[in-house]
This record gives C-alpha cells, sequence and structure tokens, in this order.
C-alpha cells in the first residue's frame, strides 16, 4: 500500500487550509505530520481519510485515484486525540465492531480481536466497558479497534495528548513495534517534535497549510531546508541571530569574530545564523567557538533538565543544558556556540550551510 | 478524633427550615392532618382513623380514574418520547433552519393550559372547527363530545401538540453535546446509520431522556385544565383523569377529608412510579 497526494488544495469559506500538498508515503512506513497547532494536521488527514474531498489535486491509494470515492468505501481507521469508543459495548464488541460489519466469520472475528488485543496488552479487559477503563486503557481499545481491521491507511490524530508522560512513552513504543510488521500506511500526527524523532520513518513537516519539507525524520532534522522548517522542527525552537559575512569576519551586533572556517564558502552578505539549544554551552568546546556574554533571564527547570533563556541588547537564546542547574537572575554568563554546530540561512530563509556531521538530538 | 461539636451551625439552617416549613412542610400536614378526620364544617369535625384510606382503596371510582390516568400517561410517554427523538433527529444541525425549528418547536409550549384545551376545543369541532369539520366531511364519523374513542384521541393529540416539543428540545441539546469525531469514527468503521442511532447517539441521550420520561410522565399524570376546558372530563367519565376527579370531590362535594386522603395516595403513586422510572433507567447504567 502506498498513498501519494498531489497538488491537493482544500478551500473551507473561502479560507485556505490546505494549499498544494504534495506528499508521497511508502507501504509499511510510519510517518509523523509534524506542526503547530492549526497548521492543518487534522484537515490534511481527512482529506487522506476521504472524509472530505480536496477543491483540487488528486489522492492515489496504491496508484489508484481515490480523490473522490467516500470514507464507507475506503479501507481506512484513525485514532482520535479524544477517546473514541462505543459506550454501550464492551471492549471485545467495540474492537469487533468494524470486523462484525465486514461481516466475517465468527471464528476469525474472535481470533483477530484476541490478537489484537494481546498486542496492546488489553486481552484482560475484554469484558469490561469503556467507562470502566483509565484513560489508556480507553485509547488502546481505540486503536485496537484501528489496528484488528487490516486498514490500507490507519490515521493517528495526536492520539497521546490526553494521556500522561509515563503511558506516552510505552505507548510511544509499543506503536513503533506493532507497525514493523505491518504493510499499511501509518500516519501519525503531533505538535511535538520529540515524537517525530522517536516515531518516523519520515517526518512532513506543516506550517499553514502548506508543506515545508518532507522526508526521512533524521534526514529532515538535520538538513532543515528553510528557517521555519528548523524552527518547526525543534523544542525549543532554534536560536537565532542576524549576522553578517565580510571578508574574513562574521560580524555579529556589533562584534566581529574571525569567519568560522565551515562558513568560508559564504559570500559576503547578510545571513541569519541559526543554533540550537542543545548545542548552546556554558563552557567552550573548541578554540574557536563564539562566546556571547548574556544575562540570565528565566532558567526552567524540568526533571533532569534546565532551560535557561538569557538575553544581551540585542539577542535572545535558551540553552537546553542537562542536569539541573541554579543561576541567579541578572547574572553575568558567557555562553558558547561550537562552530561546527551552527545553522546558515540565506536572507529568504533558504539553508546555505548546515552542520556536517550527525549530531545529538535536541 | 476529637471533633470540636459546635450547635451554632443549625442556627444557619433556620432560615431554609422555616421557609421549607412554610412552603412544603406545613401544607402537606395539613392535608394528612384533614385526611384522618370527616369534615362537615368549622366546628363540627371527627377522627376517623385510617377509615378514608381504607375506602379509598377500594374505591372503584377511584379505579377507573387511575386506570384511565395510567392508560393516559403511558400512551403520552409512548407517542412523544419517540416522536420526539425522531424530530430532534431529524432538525438541521447548522443554518438558518436552526432558529427557525427551534422557534417553531418552543411556540406550542408558551401557550397557556386553557388557552391550549380551548384551541383544541374549537378546531375540534364538527361544525366551525377545521379538523372536526375535515373529518367530517371525508366520511368519519367524528364527534369528541358524544364519543370516548374520539374524546381520548382528542385529550392525547392535544398533549402529543402540547408537549412532544420538550422532548425533542431536550433531545436535541443531547445530540448537539456529541463531538463530531463520533460521527467521524462511525463512517470510517462504515457504520450504518441504524448502528449510529443505536450504540453513539442513543447511549448518549440516555440522561436526557431520563429527565424527558420523568418530566412528561409527572406532568401527564397530573394533567388537569386541558382535558377540563376540552371534554369536561366526558363524555360520561371517558377522560375523566385523577386530578379532575379530585377536584370534584374537593371542591364539588366539599368530601374534605376523602379529598385529603386521596391527595395523599395520589402524592404517593407519582413519587413511586417516579422512582421505579428513575431506578430502571439509571440502573442499566451499571452494566452499561
Amino acid at each position: 500500500m502506498s498513498l501519494t497526494l498531489e497538488n491537493i488544495d482544500r478551500t473551507v469559506r473561502g479560507e485556505r487550509h490546505i494549499a498544494d500538498a504534495s506528499l508521497s508515503l511508502a507501504s509499511g512506513s510510519f510517518n509523523v505530520l509534524l506542526g503547530h497547532t492549526l497548521s492543518g494536521k487534522t484537515t490534511l488527514m481527512r482529506l487522506m481519510a476521504g472524509l472530505d474531498s480536496p477543491n483540487s489535486g488528486r489522492v492515489l491509494l496504491n496508484g489508484q485515484v481515490m480523490t473522490d470515492v467516500p470514507v464507507r468505501k475506503r479501507n481506512v481507521s484513525m485514532v482520535y486525540q479524544q477517546f473514541i469508543n462505543y459506550p454501550t459495548l464492551s471492549v471485545f464488541d467495540n474492537i469487533a465492531s468494524p470486523l462484525r460489519l465486514a461481516k466475517l466469520a465468527k471464528p476469525e472475528i474472535v481470533r483477530r480481536v484476541e490478537e489484537t488485543a494481546s498486542m496492546l496488552r488489553i486481552e484482560h479487559l475484554l469484558g469490561r466497558y469503556p467507562q470502566e477503563l483509565s484513560g489508556g486503557q480507553q485509547q488502546r481499545t481505540a486503536m485496537a479497534r484501528a489496528l484488528v481491521k487490516d486498514a490500507d491507511l490507519v490515521l493517528f490524530d495526536e492520539p497521546l495528548v490526553n494521556l500522561d508522560y509515563k503511558l506516552r512513552e510505552e505507548l510511544r513504543l509499543e506503536m513503533r513495534k506493532l507497525f514493523r510488521t505491518r504493510n499499511t500506511v501509518a500516519v501519525y500526527a503531533t505538535t511535538e517534535p520529540a515524537e517525530a524523532l522517536a516515531l518516523g520513518d519520515t517526518t512532513t513537516l506543516l506550517h499553514e497549510g502548506r508543506i515545508l519539507q518532507s522526508g526521512p525524520s533524521d534526514a529532515v532534522f538535520h538538513r532543515p531546508e528553510t528557517l521555519e522548517a528548523a524552527s518547526l522542527f525543534g523544542e525549543p525552537p532554534i536560536n537565532l541571530m542576524e549576522v553578517e559575512v565580510r571578508g574574513s569576519e562574521l560580524l555579529i551586533g556589533s562584534t566581529a569574530f574571525p569567519l568560522p572556517r565551515q562558513l568560508e564558502s559564504l559570500d559576503d552578505a547578510p545571513y541569519r545564523l541559526g543554533m540550537r539549544p542543545s548545542h548552546l554551552g556554558l563552557a567552550p568546546v573548541g578554540d574557536d567557538d563564539l562566546e556571547f556574554r548574556m544575562a540570565v533571564g528565566v532558567a526552567e527547570i524540568s526533571g533532569s533538565e534546565t532551560f535557561l533563556h538569557v538575553n544581551n541588547d540585542v539577542h535572545e537564546l535558551v540553552l537546553h543544558l542537562g542536569g539541573i542547574h541554579d543561576f541567579a537572575v541578572d547574572s553575568e554568563i558567557r555562553v558558547y556556540a561550537p562552530c561546527h554546530k551552527l545553522f546558515v540561512f540565506d536572507a529568504d530563509g533558504d539553508l546555505m550551510h548546515a552542520p556536517s556531521q550527525p549530531f545529538s538530538r535536541a | 478524633m476529637d471533633k470540636i461539636h459546635n450547635n451554632k451551625a443549625w442556627l444557619l439552617v433556620l432560615p431554609v427550615f422555616a421557609l421549607v416549613a412554610f412552603s412544603a412542610i406545613v401544607p402537606l400536614m395539613t392535608v394528612v392532618n384533614y385526611s384522618v378526620q370527616d369534615i362537615f364544617g368549622p366546628n363540627n369535625r371527627y377522627f376517623v382513623g385510617t377509615e378514608w384510606f381504607s375506602q379509598l382503596l377500594r374505591d372503584p371510582l377511584l379505579h377507573n380514574s387511575l386506570l384511565r390516568q395510567f392508560g393516559f400517561s403511558f400512551s403520552v410517554l409512548a407517542i412523544e418520547i419517540p416522536l420526539g427523538i425522531v424530530i430532534a433527529l431529524s432538525m438541521p444541525r447548522r443554518g438558518l433552519g436552526v432558529p427557525t425549528c427551534l422557534i417553531l418547536l418552543s411556540l406550542p409550549l408558551l401557550i397557556p393550559w386553557n388557552v391550549v384545551g380551548t384551541i383544541w376545543q374549537i378546531i375540534g369541532r364538527g361544525d366551525i372547527g377545521l379538523y372536526g369539520w375535515a373529518l367530517n366531511e371525508v366520511g368519519i364519523d367524528y364527534n369528541y363530545a358524544a364519543n370516548p374513542t374520539d374524546a381520548w384521541i382528542t385529550v392525547l393529540i392535544m398533549d402529543v401538540w402540547h408537549w412532544t416539543s420538550l422532548v425533542a428540545l431536550l433531545c436535541y441539546s443531547g445530540l448537539r453535546a456529541i463531538p463530531d469525531v463520533y460521527y467521524q469514527a462511525a463512517r470510517i468503521d462504515r457504520a450504518s446509520h441504524w448502528a449510529v442511532f443505536r450504540y453513539i447517539q442513543l447511549p448518549k441521550l440516555k440522561n436526557v431522556l431520563l429527565i424527558a420520561v420523568m418530566l412528561r410522565f409527572m406532568d401527564s399524570f397530573m394533567i388537569y385544565t386541558e382535558p377540563f376546558v376540552l371534554t369536561g372530563g366526558g363524555p360520561g367519565t371517558s377522560t375523566t383523569f385523577l386530578s379532575q376527579t379530585l377536584t370534584k370531590m374537593a371542591v364539588g362535594q366539599f368530601d374534605i377529608g376523602r379529598a385529603a386522603a386521596f391527595s395523599l395516595i395520589y402524592f404517593l403513586i407519582i413519587l413511586l412510579v417516579t422512582w421505579l422510572f428513575y431506578t430502571a433507567m439509571t440502573h442499566t447504567d451499571d452494566k452499561a
């Protein structure tokens, strides 16, 4: 199974929800749709499912045009942010419902329901009713219902948002495993960059109804083609600075740094420098690190990491530090940016330079 | 555990207690007091104990009107609840049709009871009433003033006309509260319209239906004004329901003690049936 979107447009009451989206998703792949709230993730999924029709463009499933085939005639399934189950049916009947509608034989239904339930580890709950389950178990039931019918296309619309952190991690790991052996196209919408990296074979970045970039998750993360893509794929978003290359110097604000050798190929022009929060440090890594004197703003401490917000007259930066650090507000601090970790974008926002070697995840 | 007892808190309850006493307890107790006496005049009363109660419970007058009452209330429920659901399901979900439907549906609810009775009394007449005349014209012998069946049907239709809107509006609000994703999920599951109704809409409507059933039962069980205006309880006693029997006894025959005992039995019946409905409908919740 493969899914292809060709120049999809969707306009609702004069408002363009999806603009010229083209995408090709391979069979057996797990694809993440990454974008902020209202970026069009759900709209795009509804178009993929056939719940809505595009105003123009084509949807192809396995090379076959499906654009105007209604959802009832397609073999898709979907899991939602809300836990959607039939309230008066037991877990077993909930999972069995798509199979019963497909008029499968009874022993086959029992076999497949039990198989799917044990895959999602809810086999001991089959006799219960949805409201007797915890949120995680309810969502597992909804997922089992989506997986049991061997759909050509399985859509997940932020399914883990309403679950607590631990359950999220657990289900995320399981989902990855579940899809390894399947011949379906899985699409997973999320607002979290970390989820895209953990789950997706491929990641598609969606911003204001447009596809910014699509490709293998690591490649998209390491080489964001545009500034928007770089900002979207990273949490906290990438730090940006207006800079200028002039001869052998890199001008940042009023300071002139010697031009790092990685950036020697750049012509003289204004640029924007991108630095991932996790690449900035409080101690230099190499001799040529860019050094900034900054004042401490806020330090957000979450578990085992610290997000440090610093600023000076012109710039604001966010650092993602491992471990817990305590900083006095307004205290003077030196921040170092290693030269081999710099991204450079031109005035139009297109990528001019990306770090050559793979680096740790943001 | 050492608890500090502070009885001053009771003082705070006093105003409410006084209010409830005057509005509910005192009137109710007055009725209880009357129900154990035979009253001929202000200074001429005798204590009779439970005699009124045992007499009433064996009284065919009460039996008949109780049977009629149950027949009426259950017919009302059997028609209005399904009809209300159907209307709510077929109402538009967005657009100009929504306020139009809501206003049209609320209209009957805003009309005073005795006006409703009068409307149907006129409209059902064979000489000048639109319905009555039309029915007679097409050859159906219809006369609600003389034929008990016609009277019954007219009273029922009148109640359905007056109150189905309430059920429909309640159901409509319940339906609107179902998130759109449920319908989406059902479409993706390729569920039929019947399955959507049976497994999504009906379970989600359960709570409003419970309210609708109880309201309609209690109201129809106490119905007085409309049949009184429309048929006056006739022909014969065919549309004489409990409240009218009671009124005749209390105001017509001035049989205060007996009427008081009747009121208490009436009150307990409503309480019991409502409780039965409530338990039956919430009990299924444990299973589902």
